[in-house]
């Protein structure tokens, strides 16, 4: 099986063919009837099937990597849908322009953030990527092209964003970018000790800072549930300079036979990063990368989980005390169930509606675990979750998901029948099938 | 360095990620192929990536009555030149080729005549000038013929001889002549093939390629592990060779 075309969490495995688009003016490489179903694939980062098609083609997009134009008076740029964000931010950083959005990763194609409407620590400033979306191309399998944005063809735009790739191939996209004055941030970073010190410190924070959240020792209970470390930032003021460039990378160049992540590694990497920073608060100057994609710094860091793969759980909540109770019961559920996990983050959403049908994020709290697969036990512990979400009204993030079932997923998107309206006949994927029950 | 570069096959996936770098430098091109639309797409990503300038011309590799005019317009549309890269190619169908001679023919003139005829113009225009890079790909397949490709290495093969002896002829005149041997290259090429361990990315070799041109080289094998590998197999004696599988 080709390692390449696996997801992010390598769980589930899928069997799949695929192939390569090099040119955005080529008709799709299927004919008119042709069975079985394909579906766009970008740089592989989502966790669990939404990028995955079991006897189905692949439309690798990665060959779609070039730029149209770019405007660097007003910040706009429009490229092919393959190009990854690390390609956009080497173009545009030194020329005094940010990605209007960025996830934890710079690893993923502009295709694959607008299918996904992925967020970042600016999301109650900037609301999701696909708020900066101003225009695309969609091309369908009967050959039809069709240029979306909020004035044209808005239904398929909305559809579009959020999509999960089934609308057809995104073939390119133009997002309006913002202004920065170079790559550094003035980052605070404040320890605090329980989880309603993260929400008052949220709550003080996002007026101030365009970029928050937390990192939080998920193996701490009782009184210290939730604490963590709190991160908050801005684009430094132009002269601001770093001493160190970006550090090396290395990479995990093996599989595992076995998972290095487990519940005593976890523990203790948990309390020593929690300890790491003696005083309580902390503030520096820091490059972009460490900053926004610390975790790019290990290359194929998911080998780490072994072979059976991992699961990221990723939901949000509202900002209710019954959404608080919840994310405790979250948190409590997980330890009790045997969680392991290194990097749990915390992050309070904004109010910003995204034009997505189905987009994610929504006003609240969301929190991130990383799942070793163990199998039926982690599926279990999983549901449980679910039904803790789904009793406060919160969603799961589809991105991120491998198991949910149909009727949590209906229930977290009551928009999915008007998504399947506008899906390409040929395009499907096993997450779709999974979840909406479509062949 | 800001180059002006003459690119020939310039919608190939080696061309293009080696524009890429020169256009990183702030360099100007006049690229050629055949497919308008494609053309018009790898020219928009150079402007954005920094290219000082960008024209494009549409012809056909076997169109040889084009390809001095193709190297004059070069000339003037940059005002000058000083780099020609060629990298276009097609990978004959071997056993097609074995039945017949038309479809060998035909291989052997996109892959060695038509590179013999652009070399020619380009390289007296350099002579009078006294400067200039002509950079070719040409293939590891060259090295040694076997029986599984030796029309494509036959090809690359004369090639490879052509450009060692242009570059013996233009050294006096302080012309760089590159010859550049890739391995195997995952493209639009080779798409059919299953994919191992020996495989390289086309930016990959953009890169040993672009290093190559600004170090003045001369012949350079990208990866550069194919250099020990090839240097083995020119070794074996033919009494052995000829009873591999090869």
């Amino acid at each position: 099986m080709n390692r390449r075309y696996q997801s992010w969490g390598r769980y589930p495995q899928s069997d799949q063919s695929a192939t390569v688009l090099h040119w955005r003016t080529l008709p799709l490489p299927i004919a008119a009837d042709s069975r079985p179903t394909v579906l766009p694939f970008g740089n592989g980062r989502s966790y669990g099937d939404v990028c995955l098609n079991s006897e189905g083609l692949l439309l690798d997009t990665r060959g779609l990597d070039r730029f149209i134009s770019f405007d660097p008076e007003a910040g706009i740029l429009r490229c092919e849908s393959g190009v990854l964000l690390s390609e956009i931010l080497a173009l545009t950083v030194p020329r005094g322009w940010f990605p209007p959005v960025v996830p934890g990763t710079r690893f993923v194609t502009i295709g694959g953030a607008i299918a996904n409407d992925i967020h970042g620590k600016n999301h109650h400033t900037a609301g999701t990527f696909g708020c900066h979306v101003r225009c695309l191309e969609l091309l369908r399998s009967d050959g039809t092209r069709l240029r979306c944005s909020p004035s044209e063809n808005p239904d398929w735009f909305r559809a579009t964003i959020g999509g999960l790739g089934l609308t057809g191939l995104i073939l390119w996209a133009e997002i309006g970018l913002k202004r920065i004055a170079g790559p550094v941030l003035e980052v605070e970073t404040i320890r605090y000790e329980k989880l309603d010190d993260f929400f008052d410190l949220s709550m003080e924070s996002d007026q101030k800072y365009e970029y928050t959240v937390a990192w939080v020792d998920s193996m701490a209970r009782g009184k210290q549930l939730g604490r963590g470390h709190f991160i908050r930032a801005n684009h430094a003021a132009p002269g601001a300079r770093l001493l160190n460039a970006p550090r090396y990378r290395a990479r995990i160049a093996v599989d595992l036979p076995f998972s290095l992540v487990n519940r005593t590694s976890a523990r203790m990497f948990n309390s020593l990063y929690y300890r790491k920073q003696a005083r309580p608060r902390s503030t520096g100057l820091a490059h972009y990368e460490p900053f926004f994609f610390p975790l790019d710094q290990l290359l194929d860091w998911n080998r780490l989980y072994g072979p059976r793969g991992f699961h990221q759980y990723q939901c949000v909540l509202p900002l209710s005390s019954d959404g608080r109770e919840a994310l405790r019961d979250i948190f409590n559920r997980g330890v009790d169930g045997g969680m392991a996990c290194f990097l749990s983050v915390l992050k309070v959403f904004g109010k910003h509606q995204s034009p997505g049908l189905l987009s994610f994020p929504r006003a609240g709290v969301t929190v991130t675990l990383d799942f070793c697969h163990h199998g039926e036990r982690t599926l279990q512990l999983l549901d449980d979750f679910d039904r803790v979400v789904l009793c406060v009204g919160g969603a799961v993030y589809p991105a991120k998901d491998a198991r949910m079932s149909g009727s949590s997923f209906r229930q977290y998107f009551p928009h999915y029948q008007e998504l399947e309206r506008f899906r390409d006949p040929q395009f499907s994927s096993c997450f779709w099938r999974r979840t909406t029950g479509t062949k | 360095m800001k180059r002006k570069l003459f690119l020939f096959g310039a919608t190939s996936a080696i061309a293009e990620a080696t524009a890429r770098l020169f256009a990183a430098d702030g360099g100007s091109f006049f690229l050629v192929a055949r497919d308008p639309d494609k053309l018009n797409a790898a020219a928009e990503d150079l402007r954005v990536r920094g290219a000082a300038r960008v024209v494009t011309a549409a012809a056909d590799a076997l169109d040889f009555d084009r390809h001095q005019q193709l190297v004059d317009e070069a000339f003037a549309a940059l005002d000058g030149l000083d780099t020609v890269l060629i990298a276009h190619g097609s990978l004959p169908d071997q056993k097609r080729c074995e039945q017949s001679f038309a479809p060998l023919r035909h291989e052997f003139e996109i892959n060695a005549m038509a590179v013999f005829s652009l070399l020619t113009h380009a390289a007296n225009r350099f002579a009078d000038q006294g400067f200039g890079t002509l950079c070719v790909i040409s293939s590891v397949a060259g090295d040694r013929g076997r029986q599984s490709n030796y029309v494509y290495g036959a090809a690359k093969g004369a090639v490879s001889i052509f450009l060692q002896g242009m570059r013996n002829r233009l050294h006096s005149k302080g012309i760089q002549v590159l010859t550049v041997k890739p391995g195997f290259v995952a493209t639009p090429m080779t798409a059919a093939f299953s994919k191992g361990r020996l495989w390289a990315s086309p930016d990959q070799v953009a890169r040993g390629i672009h290093k190559a041109v600004t170090y003045r080289k001369d012949i350079v094998y990208l990866p550069w592990f194919w250099s020990p590998v090839m240097r083995v197999i020119r070794l074996l004696p033919e009494s052995l060779f000829k009873r591999l599988r090869l």
